[in-house]
């Protein structure tokens, strides 16, 4: 049932955002494809914080992950861009295993320390073997229309596709996950550990199973990310990158997936336009490039205050039930009635 | 459990607030010839008949910015000083240069709005090479001109893969071979010691090097990474090898931290630095701010005496020179607040050469008679050696003269040397007098 509702919500939301890509500029069908690539990096990042209650400061780094292994395969073996992206998605997702068995044993600030550490470390690999990534300038990725679409579909409008398509099949698997019975076993473990390991649950592979989850849509949003500005290279994966999808992650709604779409909205329009306002206002060069960054502090700190839930949150509060319920919303209900109770996702 | 999750909460925003901190501290044609009558049309995107529209991504803020975020406003003062004096066949050029923080997802992002949005005739100059190889395919494969790229990567000399890619600069390999030919010269039997940055840059530049300088005499290969600030282990192993003389690949910031480190170990080589890495202003202030963070109080203009390196546009230092007497007047005119180092001098030297190429393009250009104008050759302007451009050859400045820091500017030792990309490719002198800058300021069409 839950699974219906989530495919025919999908469904309906391919059809508008098809729509809309052919509508839109090829400008903005090439910021629909970015907003989808970080949606999809930071839908996993907050069901890991919302749902199974571990922190990630190193999310860019399985972004990295994934856009290398994408860009691998891609250059060396030429694979279709489905095999591709799975490539990807498999490649992170054993790191988040690797990386999870330590992670699990953290809490915390330690747990954030550690990935930071990973946020700051991992990128540096690629100048270590610059004959096989391509050192500092790293290496490029291209896709072009599949001939079918014709010689002249705009490029940008194929990227919004093959994006979209990623997020919302990351949206679909991440909703019937954390609706199934490994999601409300994440929130048990989120809310106590010993409760929930006295329920017999397996406390240290769940939050191994919630960094893997999260490290695969990390690498598969950085595969998507890759296709879209056409570069893998350190020097796209460093810190600021996996704070920015924490920041989004924060800003949208920890734990709720429509969050995770505003988060990434705000991650990628509010420096853009901010940039144009400053510039168009007469700013001198250095101080319209400074805006951006200021105004995203000032947005942050708005939001944090006006609505400490994130925007999903604040926007459950003025429009009542008719928005989705936050994932994390299990907590005060009585188990068993969360099917009547929650909206759809 | 409400308590912690509040607890959690709060935690997680202080971790957010350092790390953003954190992130916020390591942040810088052959145009037909057509009479003066016919009328300006909109003849490619990005010109109206008032105006030309070009594009840029530069890093203003971030950890390139210190020094190259002063390129792209010296580029757009020498515009302003064409616009107030006829602009180019009347039209006005507009130049948007946008912040991609040197980072090349950035990149993407900020030239994809320039080319899809606002519509811009050209990308020009924007600068680095990891940065600017994140777009070179989409600009080609949009047919944008991609002229004069602020980087001295050979990359952008492919005409066959890269027709809209053109360079500006020398390109490291050149300098590395007109360098190295000065070492084997005057420093034959010494030992040498290179010190060098990770990638094209770093790498180009020992390729060009290792051309000429005999490999028995160097004793020390050390790299460094832009990411890590500490070189007391390079530093270490260039001291250990008895290394003589140290040549350098090296950004402003890193020619700083060697030389820096070198005087923490006592270890006082002949330092001989590539152009990019040794502007004497640039590195005498980083050289003062960094020893002020260590507690220590440093001279600038002392410890940049003798470096020897390179330049390819006339020394700041020579003021009766005709170029730096026009660049001193768009300077005190359009930059007051800017110090006219060698950065400012590469903003309006490259401006120049585009505002040459627009005049070449004719009167209603598209975007191939700006291709085709530069594939015709380049009269030589503001640079101290003939541009390499032709329909087969998208380097630019062929040559550089040896130079000497003295007393905080560039004083020039040597005639200026030309050669080629090729290993094994001659070096001659050049010993054509450099034409004086057109007395209005503004190249003729």
């Amino acid at each position: 049932m839950t699974l219906a509702r989530h495919f025919a919500v999908a469904l309906g939301v391919a059809v508008i955002l098809l729509l809309l890509s052919l509508r839109l500029s090829p400008y903005r069908d090439y910021q629909m494809a970015e907003v989808a690539a970080y949606v999809t990096a930071v839908a996993g990042l907050t069901v890991l914080i919302g749902l199974s209650g571990q922190i990630s400061i190193g999310n860019g780094a399985f972004m990295a992950i994934g856009g290398y292994a994408s860009a691998l395969v891609l250059i060396h073996l030429h694979w279709p861009l489905e095999l591709v992206l799975l490539v990807s998605v498999v490649a992170a997702a054993l790191a988040g295993a690797l990386f999870g068995v330590a992670a699990a044993r953290l809490r915390g600030p330690y747990l954030a320390g550690a990935t930071l550490m990973l946020a700051v470390a991992l990128p540096s690999i690629a100048n270590q073997f610059p004959s096989l990534f391509g050192g500092d300038q790293g290496l490029t990725v291209a896709i072009t229309p599949p001939a079918f679409l014709g010689a002249t579909f705009p490029p940008t409008r194929w990227q919004a596709w093959v994006t979209c398509a990623g997020a919302l099949i990351t949206l679909i698997l991440l909703a019937n996950l954390s609706r199934s019975r490994v999601g409300r076993s994440w929130r048990a473990v989120r809310d106590d550990e010993v409760a929930a390991a006295l329920s017999g649950l397996n406390v240290a592979r769940l939050q191994i199973l919630a960094f893997v989850v999260s490290a695969a849509c990390a690498g598969l949003g950085g595969a998507l990310l890759a296709l879209v500005t056409g570069i893998v290279a350190p020097g796209a994966y460093t810190l600021t990158l996996s704070i920015a999808l924490l920041t989004g992650a924060v800003l949208g709604g920890l734990g709720t997936l429509p969050g995770a779409l505003w988060g990434s909205l705000v991650l990628v329009l509010v420096p853009t336009y901010l940039t144009n306002v400053g510039s168009s206002h007469g700013l001198s060069g250095a101080a319209s490039s400074s805006v951006p960054i200021a105004a995203y502090g000032v947005v942050l700190i708005v939001v944090m205050l006006a609505f400490p839930a994130g925007i999903q949150g604040g926007l459950r509060r003025f429009f009542g039930p008719a928005t989705a319920a936050p994932l994390t919303a299990l907590r005060r209900r009585t188990p068993g009635s969360e099917h009547q109770e929650e909206g759809p996702i | 459990m409400k308590r912690r999750h509040r607890v959690n909460a709060v935690a997680l925003a202080g971790v957010t607030a350092i790390a953003m901190v954190i992130a916020a501290c390591s942040s810088s044609g052959s145009g037909k010839p057509s009479s003066s009558s016919t009328a300006l049309t909109a003849s490619a995107p990005g010109i109206t008949a008032s105006q030309i529209l070009i594009g840029s991504h530069q890093p203003l803020t971030g950890v390139a910015a210190p020094g190259y975020d002063e390129i792209a406003p010296a580029s757009d003062a020498y515009f302003q000083y064409v616009n107030a004096h006829g602009g180019i066949y009347g039209r006005k050029i507009v130049y948007k240069f946008l912040n991609d923080q040197y980072d090349p997802t950035i990149t993407s992002t900020v030239v994809h709005q320039l080319v899809l949005q606002d519509n811009v005739y050209a990308v020009f100059d924007g600068l680095g090479t990891p940065t600017h190889l994140a777009v070179l395919q989409y600009l080609n494969s949009s047919k944008v001109p991609d002229v004069f790229v602020a980087s001295g990567c050979t990359c952008w000399n492919n005409t066959s893969a890269d027709p809209y890619t053109t360079g500006w600069q020398i390109d490291y390999v050149r300098e590395g071979k007109i360098l190295g030919n000065y070492i084997k010269q005057h420093f034959a039997g010494k030992k040498i010691g290179y010190f060098y940055q990770d990638d094209e840059f770093g790498m180009d530049g020992v390729k060009g090097l290792d051309d000429e300088i005999p490999q028995s005499q160097v004793v020390a290969r050390e790299s460094y990474n832009q990411a890590v600030t500490n070189v007391a282990p390079q530093v270490t192993a260039l001291k250990a090898a008895g290394a003589q003389v140290v040549v350098s690949f090296s950004v402003p910031a890193f020619t700083a931290l060697l030389k820096l480190n070198s005087l923490k170990l006592s270890f006082s080589p002949q330092l001989v630095v590539s152009n990019v890495g040794s502007d004497p202003i640039t590195l005498g202030g980083l050289l003062e701010s960094y020893a002020k963070q260590g507690g220590a109080t440093v001279a600038g203009n002392q410890l940049t005496q003798g470096i020897i390196t390179d330049g390819y546009q006339p020394s700041l230092g020579s003021t009766s020179n005709s170029w730096i007497q026009l660049y001193e007047k768009i300077h005190s005119t359009y930059l007051p607040k800017l110090p006219l180092d060698g950065n400012v001098a590469y903003g309006i030297g490259v401006a120049y050469t585009f505002v040459q190429a627009m005049f070449k393009a004719g009167r209603n250009p598209t975007r191939q008679d700006l291709m085709n104008a530069i594939n015709g050759g380049l009269p030589q302007g503001p640079v101290v050696a003939p541009y390499a451009f032709s329909a087969t050859n998208h380097a630019g400045v062929t040559g550089a003269y040896l130079a000497v820091v003295k007393n905080g500017a560039l004083v020039q030792t040597g005639p200026v040397q030309v050669t080629d990309d090729s290993s094994g490719g001659a070096i001659t002198t050049y010993s054509t007098t450099q034409p004086a800058a057109p007395a209005s300021g503004i190249p003729s069409p």
